[in-house]
């Protein structure tokens, strides 16, 4: 079935929920605003559920109703993984026998972003939801650059490491200060080495559309949930050109 | 309150005399050495005030000029007051001014005599400064005795952090009103790493607001209105961390700051600071703390978000006797150390909730007189608000259940957005519920003698004794650069801010020192 509508609680209802606030007092009309917005969004009928007043000239609402738009499953754009989801062994396995080398990875958060979290969960040896990091894979050399790296220092790392790949963490999204890091990051490397030198590029944060990629000039972004494995996975299957 | 844990006396003393040991030679590090910002916090309270057109303190370009001409090693203290001796300025801003022009040349003076005087004089530039923090230290506690303190325990603590100072005093105005007993202006992402405090009203910044005295002054005055509106008075927090910790700290002392969060090891571990000079910087801020009558908050929430918080559960015991060493070596007293702990088990895992009863119990119990600061899940929030506010909830109740003296309010937007003005609504209600609704439970809630909960509890300190013991063993400077603590691997000889320390040399002299240790 490619398409569908929201569930409530029968199959084909349409009910979704919504909560906002409008900076007006609460009385009647604002409820009646309330439902003026859902109904805007497409909620017909438009049931209020809650109103409350917050500190001077703020309402806070729940609206529940009933949407009209269709879903068609098959017309979704997103990015598949296309390419098999590897353990560490073959991870391992398959670097030895195409690189006969380790890989060197370069991780760092960059621009004014102190949240290492996301980088230290691909990277660190602890990992995250129970997969150890790329720290753990005993074919891969990494090198955490940690937190408020600038863009030259990434270069420069990069370049005497002989990174295969530079993995950018970007968890600060204000005035989409995510996407312009990685615009400038990516500029840099294009600008400092030549397209077959320079090193596969990732970025990947709780915020990103992975379907950007092109837009930002980086070989591939991670959105929320990924695990470090399908980060290793990737890495082999992009840089050795394998599939196994 | 009497003990619920039943935890052995004598292990409770082994573990505080071996965070003695292993803090010692941390603490004969920080008498030894200074740092650039030491240096300025010095200048800051003699009154240097302002910045150059591009932005940089005065206080910055009189060190740097000094650092130049004889090295940091004397102190500051003395070449600048004989500097304004010598050529005869007496405005020891426009001395700064003179000297970043190249107009003034520093040394030490050789005589006996000239030395003294010129110490007076640093000393009675000084104490005009420590004066104010003296001033507003008073009219603090004027305005608790007149207004009153908040009627419940833990006290409600919100952030806010807009990075519009002007958009952040109406938000914490508002979240007074709502019920936050102490606001935290979260500074802007970035700060901590900057060699100097920025200047003045600031309306940009990332994730969080510039901490800059007029900012301080402006929130501060704020809250005091809001204040006297409510009838309690509303503390401010900002923080003393980062590359500019003492001078911070002189800033929050002059503008009446309430608390300041301040943790021995957090800027090391999390923001790679080099290890001597946040321990310089460290001792000398929390000297100014003391001073200044500001309670502390100390960081061990952050070691949980990035090691597994039931396996790393005694490195936040032992941070906590440490980081309590620490602070009494400087001269803060119990009733100053918000010590820090968190909530941040896997809540998938069975017992989990027992588990944190456990931990928060060790915390209370450990450190009796002290306002321990409990925060909010942050690792386990996935983004499913829903469960997030059940966690939330969860969260407050071991706050009233096992006398918490501060609590952050989680936000169940926590990973998903800064908060918003609904989410912070949410928050206060899901607090109010769970405070109000468990009233005194704490009286009823005595875990069971020798049951899980006291058991965990004395695996956990007997684990802090262990890890205490091997840091004695290794020095605590071995420990850091081995990963002990949250994982990170942090040399002594690495580390930004490491150029910024200074060996002190015969006769070093530093009147702010002299007179907080007199």
């Amino acid at each position: 079935m490619s398409i569908v509508r929201p569930y409530g609680d029968t199959t084909g209802d349409g009910m979704v929920q919504l909560s906002f606030t409008l900076p007006i007092v609460h009385d009647k009309r604002a409820e009646g605003a309330a439902i003026q917005l859902a109904n805007k969004m497409g909620m017909d009928p438009a049931l209020l559920v809650h109103a409350k007043p917050m500190g001077d000239g703020f309402t806070f609402f729940v609206v529940y109703g009933k949407v009209s738009h269709l879903v068609d499953t098959e017309k979704v754009q997103v990015v598949e993984r296309d390419f098999p989801l590897l353990s560490a062994k073959e991870v391992n396995a398959t670097i030895k026998r195409r690189l006969r080398r380790r890989l060197n990875v370069v991780g760092a958060c960059i621009g004014t972003d102190a949240h290492t979290v996301g980088i230290d969960a691909i990277l660190n040896l602890k990992g995250i939801a129970g997969e150890k990091g790329l720290e753990y894979y005993s074919e891969l050399s990494v090198t955490n650059m940690g937190a408020q790296v600038s863009v030259p220092d990434l270069v420069e790392t990069a370049r005497e490491q002989k990174a295969d790949a530079v993995l950018v963490s970007q968890v600060v999204t204000q005035r989409d200060a995510h996407l312009q890091n990685t615009r400038a990051m990516s500029a840099a490397f294009r600008e400092a080495l030549p397209a077959g030198k320079r090193p596969l590029l990732i970025v990947g944060g709780p915020r990103f559309d992975e379907l950007m990629a092109g837009e930002l000039g980086v070989d591939r972004i991670f959105s929320r949930g990924t695990t470090p494995r399908e980060v290793a996975s990737y890495l082999v299957h992009a840089l050795t050109g394998s599939s196994s | 309150m009497a003990s619920k844990l039943d935890l052995d006396p004598r292990v409770v003393r082994t573990a505080r005399r071996l965070a003695a040991k292993a803090g010692q030679p941390v603490v004969d590090l920080a008498r030894s050495h200074t740092t650039v910002s030491v240096e300025r916090a010095v200048l800051r309270l003699a009154g240097v005030h302002g910045a150059d057109q591009d932005g940089i303190p005065w206080v910055n370009r009189l060190v740097d000029a000094v650092r130049a001409d004889v090295g940091l090693g004397h102190g500051v203290a003395v070449p600048v007051f004989h500097a304004m001796r010598s050529t005869g300025v007496d405005d020891i801003t426009v001395l700064a001014q003179k000297a970043a022009a190249g107009a003034i040349r520093f040394d030490v003076p050789s005589s006996r005599s000239d030395l003294s005087f010129v110490k007076r004089a640093a000393k009675r530039a000084t104490g005009a400064g420590l004066k104010i923090v003296d001033r507003r230290r008073a009219e603090r506690e004027r305005l608790i005795k007149r207004l009153g303190d908040p009627q419940q325990r833990p006290w409600i603590y919100l952030i806010v952090a807009t990075g519009d100072i002007y958009e952040d005093i109406p938000q914490a105005q508002a979240a007074a009103r709502a019920g936050a007993d102490v606001i935290a202006v979260i500074r802007s992402t970035g700060q901590s790493l900057l060699d100097y405090v920025p200047e003045g009203a600031t309306r940009e910044g990332f994730a969080g607001t510039y901490a800059t005295q007029e900012n301080f002054r402006l929130m501060r005055a704020a809250l005091d209105e809001t204040s006297k509106e409510l009838g309690r008075y509303v503390r401010l927090t900002n923080y003393a961390s980062g590359l500019c910790m003492p001078e911070i700290a002189a800033l929050a002392g002059m503008e009446r700051l309430d608390m300041m969060l301040n943790d021995s090891m957090y800027g090391i571990l999390f923001r790679d600071i080099n290890p001597i000079r946040t321990f310089v910087d460290q001792r000398f801020s929390r000297q100014v703390h003391a001073r200044a009558g500001i309670i502390i908050n100390t960081g061990e929430d952050n070691y949980l978000t990035t090691a597994d918080a039931v396996e790393a559960a005694h490195t936040v015991t032992v941070s906590q006797l440490l980081n309590e060493f620490f602070a009494h070596e400087a001269g803060l007293e119990d009733w100053q150390l918000g010590l820090g702990h968190a909530f941040e088990i896997n809540p998938e895992l069975p017992e989990s909730f027992r588990l944190e009863l456990a931990h928060a119990l060790l915390a209370r119990e450990l450190f009796p007189d002290a306002p321990l600061k409990w925060m909010p899940p942050t690792k386990h929030m996935t983004g499913d608000v829903f469960r997030g506010n059940l966690l939330d909830g969860f969260f407050n109740l071991v706050g009233a259940l096992t006398g918490q003296g501060i609590l952050l309010v989680g936000m169940m937007t926590e990973a998903v957005v800064t908060p918003w003005l609904s989410d912070r609504d949410i928050a206060l209600q899901n607090v109010r519920y769970v405070l109000t609704g468990a009233g005194n439970l704490h009286e009823d809630f005595v875990p069971a003698p020798g049951g899980f909960i006291q058991q965990r509890a004395h695996a956990v300190l007997g684990e802090a004794v262990d890890l205490l013991e091997k840091i004695v063993d290794d020095s605590m400077l071995t420990a850091i650069a081995e990963g002990t603590f949250g994982i990170m691997k942090r040399p002594a000889d690495r580390g930004k801010g490491l150029d910024g320390v200074a060996r002190h040399e015969d006769g070093y002299y530093n009147p702010v020192t002299e007179a907080l240790e007199a």
